[in-house]
């Protein structure tokens, strides 16, 4: 079992070794998250790296991650447990074929949890090998309030309540790292019981740390041109603005292009591939191109 | 039903029934105060005793207010009540324009207005008129216009009421509603006739009678309320409606039990302002008067494509996310690029679950979609329909509840292709 972290250099350096580059205040926010046993609240645009840091954490630590994705209607039984109502009825047929069933045992038997189907709240609950595991609510904006309420018990005391069950405590608590888009503002009662972190977009420097840890295959002036490019994008009035993601996945298809550097086609061409708007395509399709490759060959003539 | 016994206080019933005209100001002033809450309220003056001031604020306090937001209302209605008569008549006068004459100037709170208002609604209605000519006639006319002028005020263009009708008209719209219909979610809940079975609680009833399955418990899809986002254009020629429609946004944020899970409220002329959390003062004086601090640019020009645009860059995704229903209550006179305004229009129609735009314009007989902007936005909205009166606003709770309304829309589409 991998220990804890001790201070928040040991963060950054556990996290840099899988891969992550994370800025100082993360690293920060991380670490209290482990030391307090406290959840961690991560908000920000699509494809800043929330989910990844939680799948990398499990790895880093050795632990299992139990992922809890948020749709609209998530109710407790397909985010705690379920009951195998197939089983319990054939339990219950068996029961009345071997004759006299003992109706107060059937009661007692039926409700335990060898019919009990675990999801993944309850899961997190449980202890797993390697010590508690990692749990990932993601893109908890998408679910509805009621369900929201539902988490406070789970994330403040670290137990669920199974109705027919009882209290399900967890003897250690799990690392929970909780991920939303803004699409709506989460309540205040949930946010109050976590630590809260805003991942920003990465300044170059740091982009291009994360664009040779992602992808280093890509040469050293190919990924300088492709961040200088994509912050400058950044920085245009667009609908969605390109994340870290779209930086890497675009750095992967220029290379399986063989390119070498950027030009004006070549950026034409792969434009889908961190715009995922046509307003914004059709804005920078074209001359615009052009025109902000030529800015950033200025501005990085010194190397 | 509790009886009570016979009310019993010093001073003869001179008190109690200062309570009770206390208590009608209230109500007046907007406290839900009915009659066993009087009552109660002078058992508990007769058990604290009449003796301190301070004890029976807090007496009274106990029993009127139930609302945190009431404490101000409730102060500034007994601050007025219960002290110097000679402060009342100076407040009275100050309401009345007529005999203002050149006092001083003085900013009544929002609070303080209301219960003056109240106050003085109880004085006129005890104390003859002391201008009015006497005799029946004249009262008889008065009624029968008082009557008149509720039905004449509903088809009323907002700018035309004087400022008594304006008054008039705000408590009328703090009346409306906005039913909205109910979405369907996925989460299932218990429902009689349900399609699916709903398995645990079947064998939780089952297990009850021993393990025998009698009946099959059911569930069906949930509802849910979705959330409705106004967009509200507070520029020079919007002025006056859009005042009105704040008010009506005021009435139907803060109304319980309606429907729309939230409602976010949004002014644009210059540039866009999200008064969303000063809607929620429960007080609309003070909620307007927040957000007419928070919007710098009330009554200027209008640049709807860039306030648009602003919009759906930084709120679209984060209050559109559910499903929201949105209200753009706009002139549509815009002198920007009308590009960018069809453009952006194009976004939030995409993004929103129904766009329902609110303009003025329509109130008068000959309207034509002849302006670059009002051309430009029309094929991007769900429905088009006027609102410059109440009886307009009444209209917009039917557009709102029923989801292939589309107001106006069909014609003016139809004369923009003629000409």
């Amino acid at each position: 079992m991998t220990p804890m972290p001790a201070s928040i250099d040991a963060v950054e350096t556990l996290l840099a070794d899988h891969g992550y580059v994370a800025p100082r205040a993360l690293s920060t926010v991380v670490f209290l998250s482990l030391r307090l046993g406290r959840p961690l609240f991560l908000e920000g645009e699509a494809g800043v790296g929330k989910t990844e840091i939680a799948k990398v954490l499990a790895i880093a630590l050795g632990r299992r991650l139990i992922r809890l994705q948020c749709y609209e209607g998530l109710d407790a039984a397909s985010a705690v447990a379920e009951w195998n109502f197939a089983a319990q009825m054939i339990a219950i047929r068996t029961a009345e074929a071997a004759g006299g069933a003992d109706r107060d045992r059937l009661k007692t038997e039926l409700f335990t949890e060898d019919f009990l189907i675990e999801r993944p709240l309850l899961a997190a609950m449980r202890p797993q090998p390697g010590g508690a595991p990692v749990l990932l609510i993601d893109e908890l904006d998408r679910t509805d309030e009621p369900f929201e309420a539902y988490l406070l018990e789970a994330l403040s005391d670290f137990q669920v309540t199974i109705p027919e069950l009882g209290t399900i405590r967890a003897p250690e608590p799990p690392i929970v790292i909780l991920t939303s888009n803004r699409t709506r503002e989460v309540h205040d009662a949930l946010k109050r019981r976590c630590l809260y972190h805003w991942v920003d977009y990465p300044d170059a420097a740091r982009e291009l740390q994360i664009l040779a840890a992602r992808c280093p295959e890509a040469q050293e002036n190919l990924s300088r041109e492709i961040v200088a490019f994509v912050q400058r994008l950044r920085s245009e009035d667009l609908f969605k603005k390109p994340g870290v993601a779209e930086t890497i996945d675009w750095a992967k298809c220029l290379l399986a292009l063989d390119v070498i550097a950027l030009t004006p086609e070549v950026i034409a061409d792969t434009l889908g591939a961190i715009l995922k708007y046509q307003d914004d395509i059709q804005k920078i399709q074209g001359s615009e191109a052009k025109r902000l490759l030529d800015d950033i060959r200025k501005e990085m003539v010194p190397v | 039903m509790a009886s009570y016994a016979d009310l019993t206080l010093p001073e003869n019933g001179q008190i109690s029934r200062n309570i009770l005209w206390f208590a009608r100001a209230l109500r007046k002033a907007g406290l839900p105060i009915g009659t066993g809450r009087v009552i109660d309220a002078i058992r508990a003056v007769e058990a604290v005793g009449f003796t301190e001031r301070r004890d029976f604020y807090w007496t009274l306090h106990a029993c009127f207010v139930s609302r945190p937001e009431q404490r101000d209302t409730f102060n500034q209605v007994f601050r007025l009540y219960w002290r110097d008569p000679r402060y009342m008549e100076h407040m009275m006068s100050l309401m009345m324009p007529a005999i203002r004459g050149v006092q001083e100037e003085r900013r009544a709170e929002a609070a303080e207005k209301r219960a003056a208002e109240a106050l003085l609604d109880g004085a006129n209605r005890d104390l003859p008129e002391p201008d009015s000519p006497p005799g029946e006639e004249q009262v008889e006319i008065d009624a029968s216009a008082t009557m008149a002028r509720e039905e004449r005020l509903r088809t009323l263009d907002f700018e035309q009421m004087s400022v008594a009708e304006l008054a008039e008209a705000r408590r009328m719209l703090a009346q409306i509603s906005l039913p909205v219909q109910p979405l369907p979610t996925r989460r299932h809940s218990p429902a009689a006739l349900g399609r699916a079975i709903d398995a645990r609680a079947t064998l939780r009833a089952a297990l009850r009678q021993g393990g025998e399955i009698t009946h099959l418990a059911r569930r069906a899809p949930g509802l849910r309320w979705p959330n409705l986002v106004v967009l509200c254009d507070i520029s020079g020629s919007m002025s006056q409606y859009s005042r009105m429609v704040l008010h009506f946004l005021h009435a139907v944020a803060n109304r319980k039990g309606q429907g729309w899970a939230q409602v976010h409220g949004f002014t644009f002329g210059t540039r866009l302002t999200n008064i969303t959390r000063h809607l929620r003062a429960r007080d609309v004086d003070v909620a307007l008067a927040a957000a007419g601090r928070e919007a710098q640019d009330w009554s200027g020009g209008t640049r709807i494509g860039a306030s648009l645009h602003a919009f759906n860059r930084d709120w679209s995704r984060r209050v559109l996310g559910q499903g929201a229903v949105v209200l753009l209550v706009t002139d549509g006179l815009d002198r920007d690029d009308t590009g960018q305004l069809a453009r952006e229009m194009e976004r939030l129609h995409l993004s929103a679950r129904r766009l329902i735009w609110l303009n003025p314009l329509l109130r008068w007989q000959g309207f034509a979609p002849k302006a670059t902007g009002i051309r430009a936005m029309m094929p991007h909205v769900d429905a088009f329909r006027a609102g410059h009166s109440i009886a307009s606003l009444q209209g917009l709770a039917q557009a709102i509840s029923d989801p292939g309304d589309s107001g106006m829309r069909a014609q003016m589409l139809a004369q923009m292709r003629q000409g």
